[in-house]
């Protein structure tokens, strides 16, 4: 069921947007969700969007795929531009019918806001679809690194992640279970009335509240015993490598940033 | 003369809801090399001792010794690195994200250099012969395979002594051969000391020696054939007796003239089929 849905999910390819370090990546989102508020003409909105496409271009995730996940999202995106567009009462009035009007400033802001989020989507995505989930958080963990000294348990919250992400497969096989389980016991899950099913969902979520407190409580046991004593004096496997690609996609990011403020109205 | 590497003296463990001593006075040595079995029902006291062994809880009387070392409270990290452990649940023991990461946790925490991590989480887990799933993710793996995963991950610390902790229980009889192979093969290798807390009986007939716990103390110590000779009363202690023994006994009852005690399959029927020349 969650294999649909776009976010997180990782698709494996050989590209440059794949090999990048998951921390310039990491930099370059925070950075684009900035600066893309300095957008506010044709011209700068049609940088953002050349950015955005020779990126997922880089990526080489397939246009239908990344598209195809979008879907639902794209709902939003065209209730923001509706939204825009029959309430901003500025400009020449471009068409009325009754109580409903449209300014010809109303389709403008429509059509940017509406790009605004439909590129901040895509390239959001692009991070999820491109890094290992593993990756973000080993990313994250050395960004946020400084934050150590304000005594902020970056360790902890690294570790704490990458432990749900290694355990997600391991509860969604367990659901699976259960819920089988759970309909030879006479449950039904698929019909019914909605009432009916919530309440359905209950004798699924208990056993699986139980068993996930009895595998927190034994992988701790499990750690402690293979020597884990907290972050202070661990060495770290795996490795992130920052290479030219890395340098060479800040300084794009760069001129993006000053081609924007040099053009934007 | 043999050298102990693990000394129980006098433990006795009480956990802090219970009334009753969960192990009472508990005496015993483990010798280097050897494969020491811990049989007992549940409840026996078997599982808390291997909690002890690796001071995951600390005894409330008694004192034990590792490799030379008092355990406490400031040598226990020392003792975890002599000491390996294997637990039951394959998923819940599993940490890494992938194999070759669960194998470099126990590495990481101990501050080993990179260079010299990738070189032993390498090694390790060729000895159990894993190493072509080294960005395996925990799910892929057969159940079986997490457990080889997890001796690798004891390996690559270089322990002298392995605990299994009922590491086989949840296995299907696949698995459960898999993984007592790797033990077995690992153990002639390295010379390791291994502990195995089990009631699987006929794993424990394959042992060096067997001892037997009841009601948090020491029933009986000796070797398989010893152990197994109880007979009925291991049943009264909630235990079962192997198979083969089971057949060797019913054979001599029906006037079957067997030379001994038949311990595993393999040697019940190698000694049915050469009996008929000797009748």
């Amino acid at each position: 069921m969650m294999e649909k849905m776009i976010f997180g999910r990782y698709v494996p390819a050989e590209s440059v947007m794949h090999r990048m370090d998951p921390r310039a990546k990491l930099i370059i989102i925070f950075l684009f969700v900035c600066i893309i508020f300095l957008a506010n003409n044709w011209f700068t909105y049609a940088l953002i969007g050349i950015y955005t496409f020779i990126m997922l271009g880089m990526s080489r995730v397939p246009f239908k795929f990344l598209f195809g996940g979008l879907k639902p999202i794209l709902w939003l995106v065209l209730f923001t531009f509706l939204l825009q567009l029959f309430f901003t009462k500025e400009g020449a009035l471009v068409w009325s019918w009754g109580p409903v009007k449209i300014y010809e400033e109303g389709i403008r802001m429509g059509l940017f806001i509406s790009l605004r989020f439909f590129f901040l989507i895509l390239m959001t995505s692009l991070l999820t679809l491109t890094t290992t989930p593993i990756e973000i958080t080993d990313g994250l963990e050395t960004l946020l690194n400084p934050l150590k000294k304000v005594k902020f348990p970056v360790h902890e919250m690294a570790l704490m992640m990458s432990i749900s992400l290694r355990f997600i497969p391991t509860l969604m096989q367990e659901t699976d279970k259960i819920m089988k389980a759970q309909i030879a016991r006479g449950v039904e899950f698929a019909s019914g009335p909605v009432k009916e099913r919530i309440k359905a969902v209950i004798p699924l979520l208990i056993p699986l509240f139980v068993s996930s407190f009895k595998r927190a409580e034994e992988l701790a046991v499990a750690m402690e015993a293979r020597g884990y004593r907290g972050g202070e004096g661990r060495t770290k496997y795996r490795q992130l490598s920052w290479r030219m690609v890395d340098t060479l996609q800040l300084v794009a990011l760069a001129l993006l940033t000053v081609l924007l403020i040099l053009l934007r109205a | 003369m043999k050298k102990s590497v693990v000394s129980l003296k006098d433990v006795s463990f009480q956990y802090d809801s219970e009334e009753q001593y969960a192990l009472k006075s508990v005496t015993f040595d483990v010798y280097e090399g050897e494969w020491l079995a811990i049989v007992g029902h549940n409840g026996s006291g078997k599982s808390t001792t291997a909690k002890l062994l690796n001071g995951l809880q600390f005894p409330s009387e008694g004192e034990i010794s590792v490799c030379g070392l008092q355990l406490n409270e400031e040598t226990v990290w020392d003792v975890r690195k002599r000491l390996g452990m294997v637990f039951q649940n394959p998923d819940n023991q599993f940490v890494g994200t992938t194999v070759q990461d669960d194998v470099a946790f126990g590495l990481e925490n101990m501050g080993i250099p990179r260079e010299e991590m990738v070189e032993r989480v390498q090694d390790a887990l060729k000895k159990v012969k894993m190493d072509q799933f080294l960005y395996q993710e925990p799910h892929h793996l057969s159940g079986g395979q997490k457990q080889r995963v997890a001796i690798a991950g004891v390996l690559a610390l270089r322990p002298s002594i392995i605990i299994l902790d009922e590491a086989t229980s949840m296995l299907d009889p696949r698995g459960r051969e898999e993984v007592l192979e790797t033990v077995r093969t690992l153990k002639n290798e390295k010379s390791l000391t291994v502990i195995s807390i089990t009631h699987d009986l006929d794993e424990a007939a394959k042992a060096d020696r067997i001892i037997v716990m009841n009601r948090g103390e020491v029933y009986r110590e000796g070797t398989p054939e010893e152990i197994f000779s109880m007979d009925e009363e291991l049943v009264k202690l909630g235990l079962d007796i192997p198979f083969s023994v089971k057949m060797s006994k019913a054979f001599r009852q029906q006037g079957f003239q067997l030379s001994k005690h038949f311990l595993t399959e393999e040697e019940l029927v190698t000694e049915l089929w050469t009996s008929h020349s000797r009748m």
